[in-house]
């Protein structure tokens, strides 16, 4: 009983008995809809793990929302409901292709100018969405859905401006070569290079494949420092005393107004990245005409959701939803069940992962319980 | 006890859990008809929930309630109506803008023809219970024109109004003056004289022994007795309440004041609506004084700190320590300054709840190079210092620097808040109701602080609803009336009827006043 209750009460628990009733309601739906669950299920995990490329597409897929639920999941731990990550990040792809498109310096300068750019962006609008609330008390929520729409426009507008529109498409000209982050882009499409990847069909398939670029161990790394900030540094400690509770952090003379600014700029930063990495990493490296959210910025709250707001559980559950993202697919491909399946998936789990905020509960009382036989 | 139709409530064997906690444990109430008795016990006792069970509120687990010698379920409160109960809340239940006669019949409108309310008959029957029982309140008044006292009659009209014969009344006099209490009890008087029958509340021994005949104590959920309030004196009646003998006067020697380092010179604030709540206030402290401000709620109080703390702007005048004004600033700069505030609001101003002990007690601090270099806090310093802060300030349990502080009792994050602004060690130390919610065992610890801060040679200054507290502990008592110290004395030279009427807004008749 002891134990039980002891494993129920660690916040991973709850997120894995989200995971299974996740799985167990999409396997209703899809038997009630007249498909084997079994063999859609195989045929999601096929499509997840059967190939290094599969895989490899998975952690690609993942790399922004990884980001983006850090953005949302660093906010939260702040006191803020970051719903912007979605403009956030639209902001970072749109001025990383600002960037990118017109400036050609050496890979080593303009990989970093580039990223930086589309970070600024994110910042940008992080910090109008801050500053309007600490100046006027504007609640986060509705700026950041503004500002939402401001960014799909945005991004619009420079879709088809003269100076960006690529002549018969829906998109941007793409930023120049020397902004790409996959790894080794000009070696591995070379002669040598692919006389090299022959021999390892494993690196072949992933490098030659896919877009395999530098973006994840970014995230990674951006995980471990804003968890750092967090929990380690003093900027952290005003950050969480703020969001915890303004009144009593006012009273012991933290400065409220600044950091509820601090705290918007950084999260927008981390969504610019993502829109950032997304551009100079993957194909197009444009971004194109949009008639509705891409969802990367509002995924990323389900991904902080799923993670409980722990920056690095963010990189586990941006792996998952990438994984049901793009396993997904497959699952359409080869049992014909529509893709409405995964996104009820996904839905389910955020649902009982918000509900299973009671198993720890549970567990204490279980744990009592327990104590009482005891006695 | 026997069953017996002499008695206007009988409940045994009262049992109630919340959850796993066990607020009453087989607690029984035996009420005479036609009798006031009180109910004794400290803060979370479990005498709200007894009497929340009495009026329906509640279920009980177990046990059985007999009123006038039957038994009754009572499933609701409309059911404890229907036998005659009527109850005076702790937090009164009033629509602020409806007049007193609007609420009054709030529920139990007498209506006319066609449905429609006839307020006069209403008005009347108001009236009449008024003057019966010389409950004197304006019919016509709006609610929130009328000073709480005025309001707690509109309570106990209400439940007259709806014809109850057993009034319960939970912490009625938290919230009056001395003078004000005198009334009511005379009030209560009246009413037995008429055949009601009154169950007090309280946790004050002083009015147990001038209104009530017969007192039950419970602590802790647990029943201990029932005694005839003639045949025991307040300590018996404490020891009883507390569970071991207790001081009830502060053990402290005279004060030994110094230079005065701090100074408030016609000091005005306004609040949220724009009004003057604090005007041209002056007043100053010395090292080594306790300067005990007493008032009402609502006097000023709330923003006379919030002014010195720099929450709210100082519309004019100076505020100064050490010489240094410090009004109109930044909270921080009050802090380097040297003042450090128990505020009155724990939960709200004083703590940051889902943070651990060890973050709470450094968060005036944790920016110093005692826990942070180059912005990187030092955990483990930060943990070792808070640890001796729980061992010498006897926070519990102990060793709780690591688990947030929200697990611990009100008495202990009390005691986190006091060690966490002592260690300041501040030339003043503000402390606003220190005491409120705290079991007795817990009053006399901060009382005994404050004094202690005092002879370590830093000024105090205690802000408090509790008169009792301010005369106690206070080297010098100011009353505060609608924004400024109306006077002010030193400890002893004054009685608690002189300060109830100041804190009224009475005038002394200048033969009384003892103050130059
Ligand atoms: N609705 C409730 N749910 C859980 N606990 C409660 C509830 N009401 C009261 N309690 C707990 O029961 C105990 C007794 O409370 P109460 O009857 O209000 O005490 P008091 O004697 O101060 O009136 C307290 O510890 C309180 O926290
Ligand atoms: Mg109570």
């Amino acid at each position: 009983m002891k134990l039980t209750a002891k494993i129920l009460k660690k916040p991973i628990a709850s997120t894995l008995i989200a995971v299974f009733f996740g799985f167990i309601v999409a396997a209703v739906i899809l038997l009630v809809a007249g498909y084997h669950p079994g063999q859609a299920f195989s045929a999601l995990f096929h499509g997840i793990f059967a190939r290094p490329k599969y895989i490899s597409n998975v952690i690609i897929k993942a790399t922004p929302i990884i980001l983006t639920g850090l953005s949302v999941a660093f906010a939260f731990q702040t006191g803020l409901f970051n719903i912007g990550a979605e403009g956030q990040y639209i902001a970072g792809a749109v001025s990383a292709v600002l960037v990118g498109v017109k400036l050609n310096l050496p890979p080593l300068l303009q990989i970093p100018a580039v990223v930086l750019a589309g970070v600024l962006g994110g910042t940008l609008f992080g910090w109008v969405v801050g500053y309007l609330k600490a100046k006027f008390g504007i609640h986060e929520v509705i700026t950041s859905i503004m500002l939402n729409w401001i960014g799909l426009y945005l991004s619009n507008f420079v879709v088809a401006s003269s100076a960006y529109h690529m002549p018969n498409s829906t998109s941007s000209y793409p930023v120049n070569e020397s902004s790409f982050t996959m790894l080794l882009p000009n070696w591995k499409t070379s002669d040598a290079g692919m006389a090299a990847l022959k021999q390892h069909k494993w690196l072949y398939d992933v490098m030659l494949k896919t877009d395999v670029n530098f973006g994840f161990l970014i995230a990674v790394l951006m995980a471990a420092f804003i968890w750092y900030l967090l929990y380690r540094s003093t900027k952290g400690y005003e950050l969480r005393a703020v969001g915890f509770n303004r009144d009593a952090a006012e009273f012991a003379g933290i400065n409220v107004n600044r950091n509820i600014v601090d705290a918007m700029v950084i999260a927008g930063a981390l969504s610019g990245l993502a829109g950032a990495l997304a551009i100079t990493g993957t194909a197009p490296h444009s971004i194109s005409t949009l008639a509705a959210f891409e969802n990367n910025g509002f995924n990323g709250l389900s991904v902080a959701l799923i993670a409980g707001s722990s920056p690095v559980g963010c990189i586990f559950a941006g792996l998952l939803f990438g994984g049901l993202l793009y396993g997904g697919q497959s699952v359409q491909q080869d049992v014909g069940a529509p893709t409405e399946i995964i996104n009820i998936m996904i839905g389910t789990i955020v649902f009982f992962v918000a509900l299973t905020k009671v198993i720890p509960v549970l567990a204490e009382k279980l744990e009592k319980r327990g104590a009482a036989h005891v006695q | 006890m026997e069953v017996s139709t002499e008695y206007a409530v009988q409940m045994h064997g009262i049992t109630k859990r919340f959850g796993s906690f066990c607020a009453l444990d087989h607690v029984n109430l035996d009420v005479k008809k036609g009798s006031i008795h009180a109910v004794l016990g400290e803060n979370g006792a479990g005498k709200s929930t007894l009497m929340n069970i009495l009026y329906g509120l509640y279920q009980a687990d177990s046990g059985e309630v007999y009123l006038n010698g039957k038994k009754t379920a009572i499933k609701n409160p409309n059911i404890a109506i229907e036998h005659g109960i009527g109850m005076v809340h702790q937090h009164f239940m009033l629509v602020d803008n409806f007049t007193v006669t609007q609420n009054i019949i709030l529920g139990n409108e007498v209506t006319g023809k066609f449905g429609i309310i006839d307020t006069k008959k209403a008005r009347e029957k108001v009236l009449e219970i008024v003057k019966k029982y010389g409950l004197e309140v304006d019919p016509d008044a709006k609610i929130e024109d009328i000073s709480v006292g005025m309001q707690q009659r509109v309570e106990i009209l209400k439940a007259l109004y709806r014809g109850a014969d057993l009034l319960i009344l939970d912490e009625p006099t938290a919230v009056l003056i001395p003078q004000e209490i005198d009334e009511l009890i005379g009030i209560m008087r009246s009413l037995i004289s008429d055949g009601k029958t009154i169950i007090i509340i309280t946790h004050k021994l002083k009015e147990i022994k001038a209104s009530s005949e017969v007192c039950t104590i419970i602590r802790r959920g647990q029943y201990i007795d029932t005694v005839s309030v003639a045949d025991v004196d307040e300590e018996q009646l404490a020891t009883k309440m507390v569970g071991h003998a207790v001081q009830l006067v502060v053990d402290k020697t005279p004060a030994k004041p110094g230079d005065v380092i701090f100074e408030i010179d016609h000091l005005t604030v306004k609040d949220e609506r724009g009004l003057d709540s604090v005007r041209d206030l002056s007043l100053k402290i010395r090292r080594g004084e306790i300067l005990g401000i007493a008032g009402i709620d609502g006097n000023g109080q709330k923003e006379l700190v919030e002014a010195i703390t720099c929450l709210a702007r100082a519309q004019s005048g100076t505020i100064k320590i050490n010489g240094a004004e410090i009004q109109n600033t930044t909270p921080r700069n009050v802090i380097d300054h040297k003042v450090s505030t128990i505020h009155e609001d724990r939960q709200r101003r004083g703590l940051v709840l889902p943070f651990t002990v060890a973050e709470n007690a450094v968060i005036e601090k944790y920016r110093t190079p005692e826990f942070s270099t180059h912005g990187k806090i030092d955990r483990t310093k930060m943990s070792l210092f808070t640890h001796k802060l729980i061992e010498d300030y006897d926070v519990r349990p102990a060793g709780c620097e690591n688990q947030p502080v929200r697990g611990l009792s009100g008495g202990n994050q009390q005691k986190v808040i006091i060690a966490r602004e002592i260690s300041n060690e501040p030339d003043l130390l503000i402390a606003v109701q220190p005491t409120r919610g705290l079991d007795v065992g817990a009053v006399e610890y901060v009382h005994k602080m404050l004094v202690r801060e005092r002879d370590a040679g830093r000024a105090v200054l205690l802000i408090s609803l509790e008169l009792d507290e301010v005369m106690n502990v206070a080297d010098t008592i100011g009353i505060i009336y609608a924004g400024t110290i109306v006077d002010s004395f030193p400890q002893g030279q004054v009685d608690e009827n002189t300060i109830g009427l100041l804190m009224a807004g009475g005038k002394l008749n200048e033969t009384d006043s003892q103050n130059p």
